[in-house]
C-alpha cells in the first residue's frame, strides 16, 4: 500500500466527514468497536479496520468491501467509542456515498416473492431504505 | 390515561398478533391508545446521513399531529420508536432541521411531543405494582429471557429509555406478570436487523447466537417488542418468540387475542400451556 497525502487528506474522506459529521482521524484504533460488533465475525474486514482504511484514504478498498453493507446500524459500536467516534455514522456514510452514485446493494424487483411475503413491512422498508 | 396511538406499518400486517395483543391489555388495564388518523409510516430505520432531511419529514408529521391534539404518543414497534424519538430529539436540538422540517410540513413542530414506549406507559404511568395487581392469571415458573436489541435502547443519549448496558425495565415487567426472567448475557445484542433482506446466510449469525445464549440460560421463551427481531429470531425455529403484549394479554385473561397464532413460526402454545390456562 503506497500512502501519499493526497490519499490521506483526499476530497473523498472529506466527503465521509460531512455526510457522517464525524472526524476520521478521532479514532484511535483501540477495537472497541469490533469487540462489541454482532456482525463481526462475519465480515471480511473488522469495523476499526474500516476506519484505519479511510484514515489511510483508501477509498477503493473501504467502498468495494461488504462490511459496510453488513453493518446493521445497532449503535453498539456508538455507545462504547471512548473517543465518541460514531461508526454507525461513518459506515452510513460509505453506502451513502455509493447509494447516491445509483449503486444499489439491493435490487428491490429482484427479491425473491417468498422472502417478500414472509418478511415483516419494517424489514422491507427498513432494508430498502438502506440498500438501494 | 388517554393517548394518540401510532401503530407503524407492520403492526397492521405482519405483527398483528402484537396490534392486537396490545390494544387489548391496555383496553383491560383503563389505558385508553387512540389510533393517530392521519398517521404515515415512520420510516423504519432514522437516517443517519446528516444531511438527510428528506427522511425525517413523515416522523415530524406524525410527531406534529399528535402534539396538535394535547396528548402523548405512544407506540410499542422498537422501530417506530426509535425513529419517532430521535426525530423528536433532532427537532427540539436543531433549529435548522426544525426550520427546515417546519417550512417544508407547513407546521410549526418544535420539538414538545412525549414519545413513550408502551412499557415506559406500563412501568411509570400505570405502575408495575399496579399492573401485578391486575393479574388475574400469574405466569408462575414461565422463564422468560428478556430481548432488548438496538432500537429501544441507543443511542443511548437520544432513547434515554434505560440503562443501555443493563436495562431492567423489560425484568421487571415480567416479575410483574409472575413469570421468571431469565438473565443472559445476548439480550441487549443486535439480531442482524434489516441485514436479513441481502439474503446474505452470514446475516442470521447474530441471531443464532442469541437463541443459543437463552437456551443455554434455561428460557422457554424469548419476549421483544420488535416485529423485526421477532421475525429473525422465530424463523431460525428455535423457541417459540413472544410480543410483551401477548404474555401480558395472557396474564390478564385476554385470551380472545390469543387464539391464531399462525404468525408464528415457532407455536408457543405446547410451552404457554404448561404455565397459562387458555391458550
Amino acid at each position: 500500500m503506497q500512502l501519499t497525502a493526497d490519499k490521506v487528506r483526499s476530497e473523498f474522506v472529506f466527503r465521509v466527514e460531512e455526510i457522517s459529521g464525524e472526524k476520521i482521524h478521532g479514532c484511535y484504533q483501540c477495537g472497541k468497536c469490533s469487540a462489541g460488533c454482532p456482525m463481526a465475525e462475519v465480515m471480511e474486514y473488522l469495523p476499526h479496520r474500516v476506519l484505519r482504511l479511510l484514515q489511510l484514504g483508501q477509498e477503493s478498498v473501504a467502498l468495494s468491501s461488504r462490511t459496510i453493507w453488513l453493518c446493521a446500524a445497532c449503535h453498539t459500536c456508538a455507545s462504547r467509542c471512548p473517543r465518541s467516534v460514531d461508526l454507525s455514522r461513518i459506515m452510513e456514510a460509505l453506502r451513502t456515498v455509493l447509494l447516491r452514485e445509483g449503486k444499489d446493494f439491493v435490487n428491490p424487483t429482484r427479491l425473491p416473492p417468498e422472502l417478500l411475503e414472509a418478511m415483516p413491512q419494517q424489514a422491507l422498508v427498513g432494508g430498502l431504505r438502506k440498500y438501494s | 390515561m388517554r393517548y394518540s396511538y401510532f401503530p407503524g406499518c407492520t403492526l397492521h400486517t405482519q405483527a398483528k398478533n402484537f396490534g392486537a395483543s396490545a390494544l387489548a391489555s391496555a383496553r383491560e388495564l383503563g389505558i385508553e391508545l387512540v389510533e393517530l388518523p392521519d398517521w404515515q409510516c415512520c420510516g423504519a430505520v432514522y437516517p443517519l446521513a446528516s444531511d438527510n432531511h428528506m427522511a425525517l419529514v413523515s416522523p415530524y408529521r406524525t410527531l406534529s399531529s399528535a402534539h396538535s391534539r394535547g396528548e402523548d404518543l405512544v407506540t410499542m414497534c422498537s422501530g417506530c420508536y426509535n425513529v419517532l424519538k430521535r426525530t423528536n430529539v433532532r427537532v427540539a436540538k436543531d433549529p435548522d432541521v426544525q426550520g427546515k422540517l417546519s417550512a417544508f410540513v407547513e407546521t410549526d413542530y418544535r420539538g414538545d411531543a412525549r414519545v413513550l414506549h408502551l412499557l415506559e406507559v406500563l412501568k411509570t404511568d400505570l405502575g408495575f405494582e399496579a399492573l401485578k395487581e391486575r393479574v388475574t392469571r400469574p405466569l408462575t415458573g414461565l422463564s422468560v429471557a428478556p430481548y432488548y436489541g438496538c432500537l429501544l435502547l441507543r443511542p443511548p443519549e437520544d432513547m434515554q429509555f434505560d440503562d443501555a448496558e443493563s436495562p431492567s425495565i423489560f425484568e421487571d415487567f415480567i416479575r410483574a406478570l409472575g413469570a421468571t426472567p431469565v438473565d443472559y448475557p445476548y439480550r441487549t445484542e443486535c439480531c442482524g436487523a434489516y441485514v436479513s433482506i441481502s439474503e446474505d446466510e452470514r446475516s442470521g449469525e447474530p441471531a443464532r447466537a442469541i437463541l443459543r445464549s437463552a437456551g443455554r440460560y434455561g428460557a422457554h421463551c424469548i419476549v421483544t417488542s420488535c416485529p423485526l427481531c421477532q421475525y429473525n429470531l422465530d424463523v431460525k425455529g428455535q423457541m417459540p418468540v413472544l410480543y410483551f403484549t401477548q404474555l401480558l394479554a395472557l396474564a390478564l385473561g385476554c385470551t380472545e387475542v390469543l387464539q391464531d397464532f399462525s404468525l408464528h413460526h415457532v407455536d408457543p402454545r405446547p410451552v404457554l400451556a404448561g404455565f397459562a390456562n387458555g391458550v
